[in-house]
């Protein structure tokens, strides 16, 4: 991964919006170092926030893969 | 001059391509073609909550799979409303329908699937597929007016249909030429018993019928079927599969004999620089270890990235686990992985004739499918082994959670 001198300064933050989220589990089953499930109810949780550099693959590809478009996955400037 | 990649095809993996490529700091430019006037919209809705939903709601209007403002962040060259019509593999070249040779220096072909038709069905008004929006409206029009419903074929499409008809009151006769509905996806053993959920449920189901055509004054009427009997219909839906949209590559000396032929990276086999991405790839799944097509959803939406990856320099396989989900009889069904007609099948939890059910399915080191219905939970660690790669044995270890 490359990263240009403003994306260092930055963090990958990935988001489920339970009100949406259905528990189909593609996410864990895409990218299971980042989402988990709800062991109740199957809803995916986010369990690596920030995305650490080496999951943002995974993250992305895991946002991509929700069938209810239920994940959002966003950089946003690192506030430390 | 920054490379040209020509996208043929807008709908899902299309454009979740041209999206992976910009989020790969691609600065190519990106041609997306499409034969439609719009780009798609998403389409699993189209059979499912579109139907129901009340006129105001948010569901009864079909989604694009782009927003006008994500397209426009795409930074692409959007040319709708042109069908590509044959490739120039050699020449890296696409001819599209108003008589230009677009240049490419990598294509994707993205062009998706039609639905089949029936020979000897006319076109009468009241006969619809289902594959665009429009389609879905019309049906959605006649359901609301509590249509006799008959819907030709009892797969994923089919079952959708005529369980949304069942429960909106309308009377709905399933004629599906197998002996089973969904036997394709659910496999010999699933698949009639969940037929029988659809009979129990109101659903009329002929089961080994022929439909020999439509009959009526100037829409349709009655569905003759190949006993010589005939079903009153106001609104026949035909749900009889669909077939890659692979026309346009007849004579680029690609193999496009059931879909187009490609790598486990989605790389066209025999062609440079072109890649395949949704209904239309029949790639080498590595999982599998042999060329398979799979028309849905989740497969398409993850195509774009690989593809993407692979044409910014990243090699990357798709091996991903098929998923596919289906809203009926009041519940949701999903089936994770491939269910093969000569596996052996357990219910680990629930049974046939109970409310709810999990089943695997499998047979000697493979378990090759996990299928839930109104199981989300009790899945769950089937899935786990079923993606881990258990052998079929390690499928009945796992005690199901309560």
């Amino acid at each position: 991964m490359r990263y240009t001198a403003k994306e260092k300064e930055s963090v990958m933050r990935a988001h489920v919006d339970l009100n949406v989220c259905q528990g189909h589990g593609v996410c864990h089953m895409s990218a299971p170092d980042v989402f988990e499930l709800d062991p109740e109810d199957g809803h995916s949780i986010v369990v690596v926030d920030p995305v650490p550099p080496h999951l943002e693959a995974a993250a992305q590809l895991g946002a991509d893969s929700c069938p209810e478009r239920a994940i959002t996955v966003e950089r946003t400037v690192r506030v430390d | 001059m920054s490379p040209r990649i020509v996208i043929v095809g807008a709908s899902l993996a299309g454009t979740r391509t041209a999206q992976a490529l910009r989020r790969e700091g691609s600065d190519a430019r990106i041609m997306l073609v499409d034969a439609a006037t719009d780009v798609a919209c998403d389409r699993p809705p189209l059979s499912k909550a579109f139907l129901t939903a009340p006129d105001a709601s948010p569901d009864a209007s079909p989604k694009p799979v782009l927003t006008t403002a994500q397209l426009g962040e795409l930074d692409v060259e959007l040319v709708l409303g042109r069908r590509a019509v044959s490739l120039d593999a050699t020449g890296h070249a696409v001819q599209l329908d108003d008589g230009r040779a677009v240049h490419y220096d990598a294509l994707v072909v993205a062009t998706g699937s039609v639905p089949r038709t029936m020979p000897g069905v006319a076109p009468l008004p009241g006969v619809h597929t289902l594959r665009t929006a429009e389609d879905a409206a019309a049906i959605r029009a006649a359901l609301a007016a509590g249509a006799r419903t008959v819907v030709v074929g009892g797969g994923f499409i089919g079952a959708e249909i005529a369980w949304t008809a069942r429960s909106l009151g309308c009377p709905v006769t399933v004629v599906e030429q197998l002996p089973a509905m969904l036997l394709r996806g659910l496999g010999p053993v699933l698949a009639p018993a969940f037929t029988r959920r659809h009979a129990a449920a109101g659903v009329r189901v002929l089961l080994g019928a022929g439909v020999t055509g439509v009959a009526g004054t100037g829409r349709v009427e009655q569905v003759l079927l190949s006993d010589g009997t005939a079903v009153a219909a106001d609104l026949v839906v035909v749900g009889v599969g669909t077939a890659p949209e692979t026309a346009w590559l007849r004579g680029s000396g690609l193999d496009v004999s059931d879909g187009v032929l490609c790598t486990s990276r989605l790389a066209v086999a025999g062609a440079d620089d072109v890649y395949a991405a949704g209904d239309v790839a029949r790639w080498h799944h590595p999982r599998y270890g042999v060329p398979i097509r799979v028309e849905h959803w989740t497969n398409a939406a993850e195509h774009g990235p690989v593809v993407a990856a692979n044409l910014c320099g990243r090699p990357t396989e798709y091996d991903a686990v098929p998923y596919v989900w289906s809203d009926q009889l009041g519940a949701r069904l999903q089936i994770f992985g491939r269910v093969r007609p000569g596996d052996e099948v357990r219910y680990v939890f629930g049974g046939p004739d109970e409310p709810r059910f999990v089943a695997v399915a499998g047979h000697g080191d493979e378990l090759s499918a996990v299928v839930g219905f109104g199981a989300l939970k009790e899945l769950m660690p089937y899935r786990r082994l079923l993606v881990d790669g258990a052998p079929w044995s390690a499928a009945e270890a796992v005690t199901p959670s309560r």
